[in-house]
Parts: C-alpha cells; sequence; structure tokens
C-alpha cells in the first residue's frame, strides 16, 4: 500500500514537470516578442539587448527551462502583461471565491446524480429508467454558458428568486453552483446507475432478497452503501471538469475566482495570466487524481490489496 | 449485427436523434438556398426605433440580433461552422489517438511507455483550458480552432486504442498468423486495425459531441471562430448583453447547441451498445 503511494507519487511529480515543460514550450509560440514588448518600440537595440540580458533569455534553453522551474517552485508565477502584478498574488486572491463555488457544485452533482442513478438502476428497463438516462444526456449536453443564461433569466430576472449574478451570500452562489452541478450530475447519474447494477447483481444482494427484506430495505441498505461510495470518492477526479467550468460559469454569474481571471486575461490576452491558471489546473487535477487514488482503497477493501 | 442496429433505430430516442442530425447536416448543407435572408446582411428595418432586436415572428421567423440581421439565417449558416469543426476536428483527433494508440499497443517497451506517458501528460491539462491558451497564442480561424480541440482531445482515443490494441497482440489468434509467417504491416493492418474499427466509430460519433460544445464554449469566451462567419457560441457571445431584453438571442442558438450535442451523444451510445455487446445496458 505505501510502496504503491510512493509510485503515485512520484508519477505525479513527473507528471507535473511534463506539465511545466509544455508550458514553458508553449510561451516559446507567443507571436509577440516579450522583450521587444517591456523595452517599448523606440528602443535602441542596445537596450534590448541589455533587457535580453536580465530576462535570462540570452541563456541555453536547458538553463532557461531550469530556471523557469525553480521559480515556480517558489511559488513565481511571473507578472500580468497588463495589470503588472504578481500573477501568484492574483491567483491567490482569487481562490476562495473559486473553491466556494467548487464545494456547492459537488454538492449539487452529488444531489442530482446520486438519486437519478439510484432510480434508474432500480427500475432498470422501464420507463424511468430511460427517462433518467435522457435527462442524464440532456444534462451532459447543454452547454454550460447556455445553463447558466437561461438559469439567470428564469430565476434571477422572471422570478428574482436569486441575485443577478455578484458574489457574497449565500444566495450568490446557488445558481452558479447548480449550473456546474448539472454537467456533474449527468455524468455522476450513468455512474451511479452503472455502480448500482453492479451492486444488484451479486449474490449478497439475492441473499437479502431470498429471506424476504423488503425490495425497499435492500435497495437502499444494502445496496446503496456499496455502490454510492467508490462514486463519492471519484470527486476528486472532478477539479479538471470543475476549472475549465470555472471560466465559463464564472464570466456568465461575474463571480470573481481564477475563471474569471482567466476569462478577462483572455479578452486581452494577457499569457502569463492565462499560463497561470492552466498550471494553477493542472496541478490541482494531478492532485485530485492522486487524493481519489488514496481515498478509494479506503472505501472499497477490494483494491486494498493489489 | 445489421439487425440490431435495426433493432437500436427502432428505439423512439435513437430514431429521433438520427432524424435529427440528418436534417441539421441537410440545413447547413443547403443553407444558402433556403435560408430566408443573407446572414450578414443588417436590415434597416431590422430593429425597433430605439435600436433593439426584433422579437420573433413576422418577416424575421426567430426575431433579429443586436445588428439587425436575421437569426434564423444566421442559425442555418452557423450550423455549417458546428458540423464542419465538429467533423473535421473530431476526425483529426481520432486520427491522432488512434495513430499513437496503435503505435504503443503493438510495439510495446519503451515506445508504449513514452507514448503512455504523454498520453497521462495530456490529461493533466483540462481540455478547455489548453484550447483557450492556444487559441489566444494563434490567432483563431475556422481551422486554427479545429486544430487546437483536436490537440487536445485525442487522449481518450489513445487510451481506449492502447489498450485494446495490447490485448489484441497477446491473443491466440495473433500468435498463429504470426507463426504462419505474416510480416507486421500484415498483421497489422490485416488482422488488428479491423477490430479497432468499432471502437473508432464509436468514437469518431460520441466524440462529435464534445468537440461542438467546445467549440461553442470558445466561441462564447470570444475565442473561437472569428466574426463575421456566423457560429452558435459565437452569436450568444455578441448578444450577451442584450439578454435580459432580448433572450431568444440565447435561447434559439443554445437549443440549437443543445440539440445537436444531445442526439450525437444518443447516438453515439446506441452505436456503442449495437457494436459492443459487453457494454450493454450497462452505462
Amino acid at each position: 500500500m505505501s510502496s504503491f503511494l510512493a509510485r503515485r507519487l512520484g508519477q505525479s511529480v513527473s507528471i507535473l514537470l511534463g506539465v511545466t515543460l509544455i508550458t514553458f514550450c508553449l510561451s516559446f509560440l507567443i507571436p509577440a516578442d516579450p522583450v521587444r514588448m517591456l523595452a517599448g518600440r523606440s528602443a535602441t537595440q542596445e537596450t534590448v539587448e541589455n533587457i535580453r540580458h536580465q530576462l535570462g533569455l540570452d541563456q541555453p534553453l536547458p538553463v532557461q527551462y531550469a530556471k523557469y522551474v525553480w521559480r515556480l517552485a517558489q511559488g513565481d508565477m511571473g507578472r500580468s502583461f497588463k495589470q503588472k502584478t504578481e500573477v501568484t498574488t492574483l491567483i491567490l486572491s482569487r481562490m476562495p471565491a473559486t473553491l466556494q463555488l467548487m464545494a456547492g457544485a459537488i454538492l449539487f452533482e452529488l444531489l442530482i446524480g446520486i438519486p437519478a442513478g439510484l432510480i434508474a438502476a432500480a427500475r432498470r428497463g422501464k420507463k424511468a429508467d430511460s427517462g433518467f438516462m435522457v435527462l442524464s444526456f440532456l444534462g451532459v449536453s447543454a452547454p454550460q454558458f447556455v445553463t447558466g443564461l437561461i438559469l439567470l433569466y428564469v430565476f434571477a430576472h422572471r422570478l428574482q428568486w436569486f441575485p443577478l449574478g455578484g458574489y457574497g451570500s449565500l444566495a450568490h452562489l446557488v445558481l452558479p453552483a447548480l449550473t456546474l452541478g448539472i454537467t456533474g450530475g449527468g455524468w455522476y447519474s450513468r455512474m451511479m446507475r452503472s455502480s448500482m447494477i453492479d451492486v444488484l447483481l451479486q449474490d449478497y444482494i439475492r441473499t437479502a432478497r431470498a429471506k424476504g427484506l423488503s425490495p425497499l430495505r435492500v435497495l437502499l441498505v444494502h445496496g446503496l452503501r456499496n455502490a454510492v461510495l467508490p462514486i463519492i470518492a471519484m470527486v476528486g477526479l472532478d477539479i479538471g471538469f470543475f476549472m475549465a467550468g470555472a471560466v465559463v460559469v464564472e464570466s456568465v454569474y461575474g463571480w470573481p475566482g481564477i475563471g474569471q481571471l482567466a476569462w478577462q486575461a483572455i479578452q486581452v490576452i494577457d499569457i502569463p495570466i492565462i499560463m497561470g491558471v492552466t498550471l494553477v489546473a493542472a496541478v490541482s487535477i494531478v492532485f485530485g487524481n492522486f487524493l481519489a487514488d488514496l481515498v478509494m482503497p479506503l472505501v472499497d477493501p477490494r483494491l486494498r490489496e493489489n | 449485427m445489421n439487425t440490431r442496429l435495426h433493432k437500436a433505430l427502432r428505439n423512439p430516442v435513437v430514431a429521433g436523434a438520427a432524424l435529427i442530425v440528418v436534417g441539421i447536416v441537410a440545413v447547413a448543407l443547403l443553407a444558402p438556398w433556403i435560408a430566408p435572408h443573407d446572414p450578414a446582411e443588417q436590415f434597416f428595418d431590422g430593429l425597433t426605433l430605439e435600436g433593439m432586436p426584433l422579437a420573433p415572428g413576422g418577416q424575421f421567423l426567430l426575431g433579429t440580433d443586436l445588428l439587425g440581421r436575421d437569426l434564423l439565417s444566421r442559425l442555418m449558416f452557423g450550423a455549417r461552422t458546428s458540423l464542419l469543426i465538429g467533423v473535421v476536428a473530431n476526425g483529426i483527433a481520432v486520427g491522432i489517438g488512434t495513430l499513437l494508440g496503435v503505435a504503443a499497443g503493438y510495439a510495446g517497451g519503451v515506445t508504449a511507455t513514452l507514448i503512455n506517458r504523454f498520453t497521462d501528460l495530456m490529461m493533466a491539462f483540462p481540455a478547455l483550458l489548453l484550447a483557450i491558451a492556444l487559441a489566444a497564442i494563434f490567432a483563431p480561424s475556422l481551422w486554427i480552432v479545429a486544430l487546437v480541440i483536436a490537440l487536445v482531445n485525442w487522449v481518450w482515443v489513445a487510451r481506449v486504442i492502447y489498450a485494446q490494441t495490447a490485448a489484441l497482440r497477446k491473443s491466440e489468434f495473433i500468435e498463429a498468423v504470426r507463426s504462419l509467417g505474416a510480416n507486421w504491416p500484415r498483421i497489422l493492418f490485416v488482422h488488428i486495425v479491423p477490430h479497432l474499427v468499432p471502437t473508432m466509430l464509436v468514437w469518431a460519433t460520441l466524440g462529435i459531441s464534445t468537440t461542438v460544445l467546445l467549440e461553442a464554449t470558445l466561441s462564447f469566451l470570444g475565442i473561437g471562430v472569428r466574426p463575421p462567419t456566423p457560429s452558435w457560441g459565437g452569436i450568444i457571445f455578441e448578444c450577451q448583453s442584450y439578454f435580459l431584453d432580448a433572450p431568444w438571442l440565447v435561447f434559439f442558438p443554445g437549443a440549437a447547441i443543445l440539440i445537436l450535442a444531445l442526439s450525437f451523444n444518443i447516438l453515439g451510445d446506441a452505436l456503442r451498445d449495437v457494436l459492443d455487446p459487453t457494454q450493454r445496458g450497462k452505462s
């Protein structure tokens, strides 16, 4: 078990190194020369060379890459082109809002996905099953910006149950979190359904039925427990999906998280911020996968042996 | 397999999805002839006196957008963008994924390790953010957007194809073919690749849904297909600020994206049931 974790940790670190290699290479694809941008149009050749030297851009590529990783390890992601602020500071200040949004979204996706998958599995092959499965497809096929704008129109503009975007109270959180939760709930209902079907085919469920327990008791007491834990352990794998969703949802609702930061950076093509958010997202995804690997054996004893 | 295909099509949901896809493809192909107006023409009578978009009904069936252009015509031409990017980007993604998956699965050893680690690495990037970074670096055009989407979407195909190829390579019938003296191109193209076709077909269908959504999202964020080319996500991006007063500008293109993505999802799922009986009823 501990050797498995050590190996996974090693893998995570090597993936992170690979991630930095890709973002490092991407920064060379940018058509605009950062030195020219800093020096201004009227700079002499000498000034340009000076700045190039100061930034270390005249050094061999492996040296530049090593320095880049070293700076990242210290939490330095460079400065924003437009805002002239440290990218790390900007991202950290936006982090609480995004984490809050994610917590709400996890709550909604489980609240939607688990009951829907449970009912579909219990009514397998019946009308309710196909009904829920079409609904789950609807959830995953709806673009988040459309879901978001429609929820905003109906519940904030027409019914005025919730504020029209913004940040602060719990009421502000409901619609953005629900928007992310609808997509996630679509996936979870499908996973929950197939997990539940697997459990319901087990021998011990047949035994429970044979000794005369009510179908509802078999389903909720004996089935649900075993079917739902592996599903909840998968939440760690959602982080990538939330990071991408945050860009869309935060821009629709004016939610001041790192997604909105990325969206604002996109509009003015502020590459350091876009790269910073991409890096943070990649790190969170690797961390989330590691977390899921850590939690799943605790939940499912069968995974502990190998 | 044909009878199974017939059986799947008898399911009203699947048949409906197939019909919708055929319908949208027809509209996209025939757009220049069936669109009621020129999608780029800014009509003098296409705005109210206050300069607001016209509501659905009357001369402009689905209303007009913020520049007084006919929304229905723009949606019809937008179908071309969505389908073209969906098919091309997904086609490239399936191509890259198959190539890398087969290479890793058949070669094994160091090649497999290198390719699989690279696939893991690409999976650590959220597709949308990587696409955003790439699209922000290159000035977006129709083809750049397609390429960017393909570059972030091949990883799942590569995973699945790798697992299948690796399993096939070790199977007894391949060993038999090898002991009969077949060379590697023959083993690969005559005996292994045909077994991968069902998987490729399923991904070629399911993947279009992901691709269409990604294109719409990039266009909604303002880094997708450039105007004046109409794109469903782009229409919503342009009209977002008028949304509360003119909600049809979001509802109609939004519904179009949703219906197209939904139909390809249902079709792909049905196709997987037809082609892979072990998965039937599970997912």
